[in-house]
């Protein structure tokens, strides 16, 4: 009844290339994108969550244990790659700026920076974890720990808590460093296409979701840090 | 073949008749609710049919009606829960004189070794009119312990100790099953437990014959493995005195207090560095790996035993650490003072 | 009204003769080409755990493990659970029913992310292929659940290849949820309001929001499961230091609320049947919107209640069973609300409201018994036996599965154009509804008596209940083959299905059957509410299509 009484959408005079069929407005299609992405953000918080969780109930039930296996982390590495991940947030944010004002070749300069930091992250974590493999600190038959717990420096840490320590250590940095890596091939795509002029001040929803997912990589981090690298530092 | 179809399980302990009686009130009020939604159901399908001489009558709804149907059943499941509840804690807290088994359970078999030093596989005998308390703990994967004669089931886990108990009341033979799938011959897993008449069953202990009871053997291994260079019945000693230990609260290191029972004991004992007691250093080594799960029941048996008996090596002289920790009671923390509550509580 | 004139099949532009070749079905993007897409493969993989389904009752026939080997029959129980929940019970009712009624009944042309709905779908089919190769080479025998230490350290099967495939179905999952939620958001006709969206919406709505924040939880423990096994790492595993209790908490945590992915749905699907075939709109429109909500929601604070006996504590214990009652609550409510819908209609009683009858009642026998195992006292006896056996297969089964079927009948002129011979389509509810009844019945009997679940051989008084169990299941078997069977008969024989053929409510019922590839010719306007049957009237009537030709 009411269909036929319905009044057509009048269409745009000047369609969108960007705008697909099954989307009425474009701003429609935008809200949708943007909504889309911030509920992948929550499903990736509940992703991490569950690592969290297992990382609070072994931090609680092995406080000294987890305290010293922290001390062997180079605070100096994790405090680069935070500066190197803070930075490339900014250069995302300038990125989505350039795409507002049309400026197509600052849009691809700050995509390329925003590679290029990701790809210095996973430079300083690639010698981390090399050091890691170095002093036997990869959890398998060759994990090897000796230790005392930071507050009682005769007391020798458990080797099997620290292992899960640092099982707790590589498959975390190790899904936030697979999604920098998806991040970055993410930024590669998008980075040839803003050359070729794909997205404008009337289109940049992808710069814009892109930014968002880099953006939750890098609070991921934020966590990541004092977690893994600073909880005993205090002394 | 057919004459006779069991529908209903033996009923052979104090508890089985609790949870009979919350079943059958759950049986009934949920028959009910069933009989009432169906008859509704059957009733408004008959009389409402299609029919020319009538057309459906629009009805949004009722908020009172809402509300009553929120209200009503919450209400009545709130007797579940709370009766439920009740029959729980029951279940979950052994009575303190009980009689004590250790369990060990493996792929696919259950070992029993009851304080007074028999052992046995896959047969558990226990007196009517005693309560039996199961200390138990796996070697490998997650068993359960379930005997649904005394409406029991309690998970067995690796590496730490659950308890269950139960008090038998008739005499017979019941099933024992694993009742957590634990790989191939799960189904195999099963065995008898043997109600016996106390008499029959003393007679049954003295047929063992050279059986010590297992706090002896502990103490045995208490000296072999050097635990009593450490742990004197003095205060000299450089490890806590566990003269009257068990059962009782402890004050750590970082200033928590907790109840002694046999998963503290046992804890200790493999990994002594994770509950440091107040005043002392954490120097004793593991020995994680280098006892077997018999000794250190036996062990644990044993610590128990110290102090509570009069023929403990260490019974007279409690260490002024542990009275210290006794009679001290940390005001906020006395809540959690109900021995054996705790016991297979995630830590 | 909108035209009750059957429309020739054959001249009109739909959906179904858009594009012929195999790429047109294979890249497609519209929503009810991917429906039909998910259709094909979720019954596919209903048929493969439904014969897994058939050798567990078939070896239960007798006490004595004699029909397969043990290692045989615990690789049948696990895969009968792994691919009936991860590849049938999860996916079939959204990603086929919603997936090609959402768009249609919100009055938009697609779902709001095609592509990513055609992604869905090859995740599924990948996770489904790596589930078929895991069962071609051998199987897995964790059970279901991956219980550690028993899945990481113990078993010598391919528990990573199955805990992949799974992995995989999940992020199927995810995706089509978010997809559903962004769609429902931000892609409604004007004038179809929050309050005009039919139930089914809003019951999807609802399992999207379970199937975004739930699923990874298990997604990443299952990485976690892998991880340990292929590297000993000990998260999971207490002889070197890891809580096996915690893999239980992350695993239930989805797993539970996973129960109601599968049962919201088919809620949605049962409100709109019932409406239509008593002629009146939905008792209680607010109660049941808020009701599935409120279940997706505590349904998320619920999980330890299937760990009273693994070892939590006292308190915990009283805590999530409380918790199971809030739950309980508005499930109750639907109840009372769909047989409240009834009263003073002018009922008839297709196949899909015979379908609806069931779930009705055996949704209503599962969920008292959920209160039994909500129980501490209770559950300690019941609990891994059959009586938990009996109860989540009265939920996922009889009313999971009904509800399906009953949505599969309701819409399948809209799907298809065609109608099925509704004689059969009745004998078959009736045969399904029996047939379930006496497969699972007994079981609580067994259950109470104390026969453990997933036990290959089992003590001999416990036979005269199996024996009844597995005729049951013969029966049932027969009442899941006939529908397949007239389905496909009546894609190429049944009658003609006009737009519109209950007289049913909704803008699905507005476009013609089956719809165009756009859905909509002109943007649809929305200015009634949902169920507006009293503007309807009666169904009209229908010839019987005579069986057979």
């Amino acid at each position: 009844m009411a269909t036929n009484e319905a009044a057509a959408i009048v269409p745009h005079e000047e369609p969108n290339p960007a705008l697909l069929h099954h989307f009425v407005t474009e701003e429609q299609q935008k809200n949708a994108a943007s909504l889309g992405m911030w509920l992948f953000l929550a499903q990736e918080v509940m992703f991490f969550g569950g690592m969290f969780c297992a990382y609070l109930v072994y931090r609680y039930k092995y406080f000294g244990d987890f305290g010293s296996a922290s001390q062997t982390l180079n605070i100096w590495y994790g405090a680069i790659n935070t500066a190197v991940l803070l930075c490339s947030s900014l250069t995302v944010v300038l990125a989505v700026r350039a795409a507002q004002l049309n400026k197509r070749k600052a849009l691809t300069m700050w995509l390329v920076f925003t590679i290029l930091l990701g790809l210095v992250f996973l430079g300083v974590k690639g010698i981390e974890y090399k050091e890691k493999f170095e002093n036997h600190h990869v959890p398998g038959p060759s994990f090897a720990y000796h230790g005392t717990v930071p507050s009682h420096p005769d007391q020798q840490v458990n080797p099997r808590h620290a292992e899960i320590y640092f099982s707790l250590y590589f498959a975390m940095t190790g899904m936030h460093a697979l999604h920098m890596i998806i991040g970055v091939g993410l930024f590669g795509t998008l980075a040839v296409w803003a050359w070729r002029g794909k997205y404008s001040a009337n289109y940049y929803t992808p710069i814009e979701n892109a930014g968002l997912y880099w953006h939750f990589v890098d609070i991921v981090w934020i966590y990541l840090f004092p977690l893994l690298y600073l909880i005993d530092r205090h002394r | 073949m057919f004459s006779h179809i069991p529908l209903w399980p033996d009923a052979a302990s104090t508890n089985a008749g609790h949870v009979d009686a919350l079943y059958i009130y759950l049986v009934l009020i949920c028959a009910s609710m069933t009989v009432l939604i169906f008859a509704t159901l059957a009733v408004f399908a008959i009389k409402y049919r299609r029919s020319h001489n009538r057309t459906a009558h629009p009805i949004d709804g009722s908020n009172l009606l809402e509300v009553a149907w929120t209200v009503i059943p919450f209400g009545i499941f709130l007797t579940f829960f709370v009766w439920g509840a009740v029959i729980f804690f029951d279940e979950r807290t052994p009575p303190q004189d009980s009689t004590e088994v250790y369990t060990v359970a493996k792929q696919w078999m259950w070992k029993f070794e009851h304080a007074e030093g028999q052992r046995e596989i896959n047969e558990l005998h226990v007196p009517i009119g005693r309560d039996v308390k199961m200390i138990m703990t796996s070697q490998d994967v997650i068993h359960s312990f379930y005997v649904p004669a005394f409406r029991i089931k309690q998970d067995v886990l690796p590496g730490r100790y659950t308890t269950a108990w139960f008090h038998a009341t008739k005499a017979g033979t019941y099933h024992l099953f694993c009742a957590e799938y634990c790989g191939t011959e799960h189904s195999g897993m099963i065995g008898w437990v043997i109600v016996m008449e106390p008499r029959d069953y003393q007679a049954w202990l003295a047929s063992g014959g050279g059986n010590q009871p297992m706090a002896v053997t502990g103490q045995t291994l208490f000296a072999e493995y050097g635990c009593s260079t450490c742990h004197r019945s003095d205060t000299e000693g450089r490890g806590p005195n566990l003269a009257g230990l068990y059962g009782k609260p402890v004050v750590l290191e970082d200033g928590r207090t907790l109840i002694a029972d046999e998963n503290y004991i046992r804890e200790s004992i493999v990994d002594p560095g994770a509950k440091i007691v107040q005043g002392f250093k954490p120097i004793m080594p593991t020995y994680q790996g280098q006892i077997s799960d018999e000794q250190l029941n036996a062990l644990v048996q044993y610590v128990k035993s110290v102090g509570q008996t009069s023929t403990g090596q260490a019974s007279t002289g409690q260490a002024a650490t542990t009275q210290a920790a006794a009679s001290q009671p940390t005001n906020d923390q006395n809540t959690q003072a109900q021995p054996a509550m705790m016991t297979g509580a995630a830590k | 009204m909108a035209t009750a004139v059957p429309v020739d099949v054959t001249e009109r532009e739909t959906y179904l003769n858009s594009g012929y070749g195999i790429k047109s079905w294979l890249l497609t993007r519209d929503h009810k080409r991917i429906a039909i897409l998910y259709l094909l493969s979720v019954t596919l993989f209903f048929f493969i755990g439904g014969f897994f389904a058939l050798l567990i009752r078939l070896e239960l026939l007798t006490p004595a493990g004699d029909l397969v080997q043990s290692d045989t029959y615990n690789k049948l129980f696990t895969m009968h659970g792994q691919v009936m929940v991860f590849f049938f019970l999860i996916p079939a009712v959204p990603a086929v029913l919603g997936n090609f009624l959402i768009p249609i009944m919100i009055g938009a042309r697609d779902l709001a992310f095609p592509r990513i709905n055609l992604l869905s779908w090859y995740l599924y089919i990948a996770g489904g292929l790596l589930m078929v190769y895991t069962i071609l080479a051998g199987g897995v025998d964790t059970g279901w659940t991956f219980y550690t230490p028993l899945s990481t350290e113990f078993l010598k099967t391919d528990v990573i290849t199955a805990a992949i495939a799974i992995f995989i179905a999940g992020f199927s999952s995810i995706l089509t949820g978010l997809n559903f939620i962004v769609t429902i958001h931000r892609m409604r006709a004007p004038g179809m309001t929050w309050d005009r969206l039919p139930l089914f919406v809003w019951s999807h709505y609802a399992t999207s929001i379970i199937q975004v924040l739930g699923t990874p939880v298990v997604a990443i423990t299952l990485v976690l499961v892998a991880l340990e096994r292929l590297l000993h790492l000990g998260i999971f595993n207490p002889a070197l230091g890891g809580d096996p209790l915690l893999f239980q908490h992350l695993f239930w945590f989805y797993s539970h609320p996973a129960v109601y992915i599968m049962i919201l749905p088919g809620m949605g699907i049962v409100s709109e049947i019932v409406c239509c075939f008593s002629r009146k709109r939905i008792f209680g429109y607010k109660a049941m919107a808020l009701a599935v909500l409120a279940i997706a929601v505590l349904g998320f604070l619920v999980w330890a209640h299937h760990m009273f006996v693994a070892g939590i504590s006292v308190y915990s214990a009283l805590v999530f069973s409380l918790l199971s009652y809030f739950v309980a609550v508005p499930s109750a409510v639907k109840v009372f609300n769909w047989t409240s819908t009834m009263y003073k209609g002018s009922i008839t009683y297709q196949t899909p409201m015979l379908y609806a009858f069931g779930f009705i009642g055996l949704f209503t026998i599962g969920g008292l018994t959920g209160l039994f195992l909500a129980c501490l006292g209770i559950d300690v006896h019941v609990t891994d036996t059959y009586f938990v056996v009996a109860h989540f297969h009265y939920v996922m089964v009889g009313g999971m599965v009904l509800a399906y079927l009953a949505g599969l009948h309701f819409w399948w002129p809209k799907i298809t154009g065609r109608m099925y011979p509704e004689g059969w389509g009745k004998l078959a509810a009736l045969i399904v509804f029996i047939g379930f009844n006496l497969t699972f019945f007994p079981q609580f009997i067994l259950g109470y008596m104390g026969m453990p679940r997933r036990y290959h051989a089992y003590p001999a008084e416990f036979q005269v209940l199996n024996v009844l169990s597995t005729a049951g299941a013969t029966i049932l078997a027969v009442g899941y083959l006939l529908p397949m069977v007239y389905f496909v008969w009546s894609i190429r024989y049944g009658k003609p299905a006009p737009a519109n053929p209950w007289n049913a409510a909704g803008l699905e019922w507005q476009v013609p059957s089956p719809p165009p590839t756009s859905n909509f010719e002109e943007q649809p306007i929305v200015t009634w509410e949902a169920y507006n049957y009293e503007e309807l009237g009666e169904i009209p009537d229908q010839q019987e299509v005579p069986v057979g030709h």
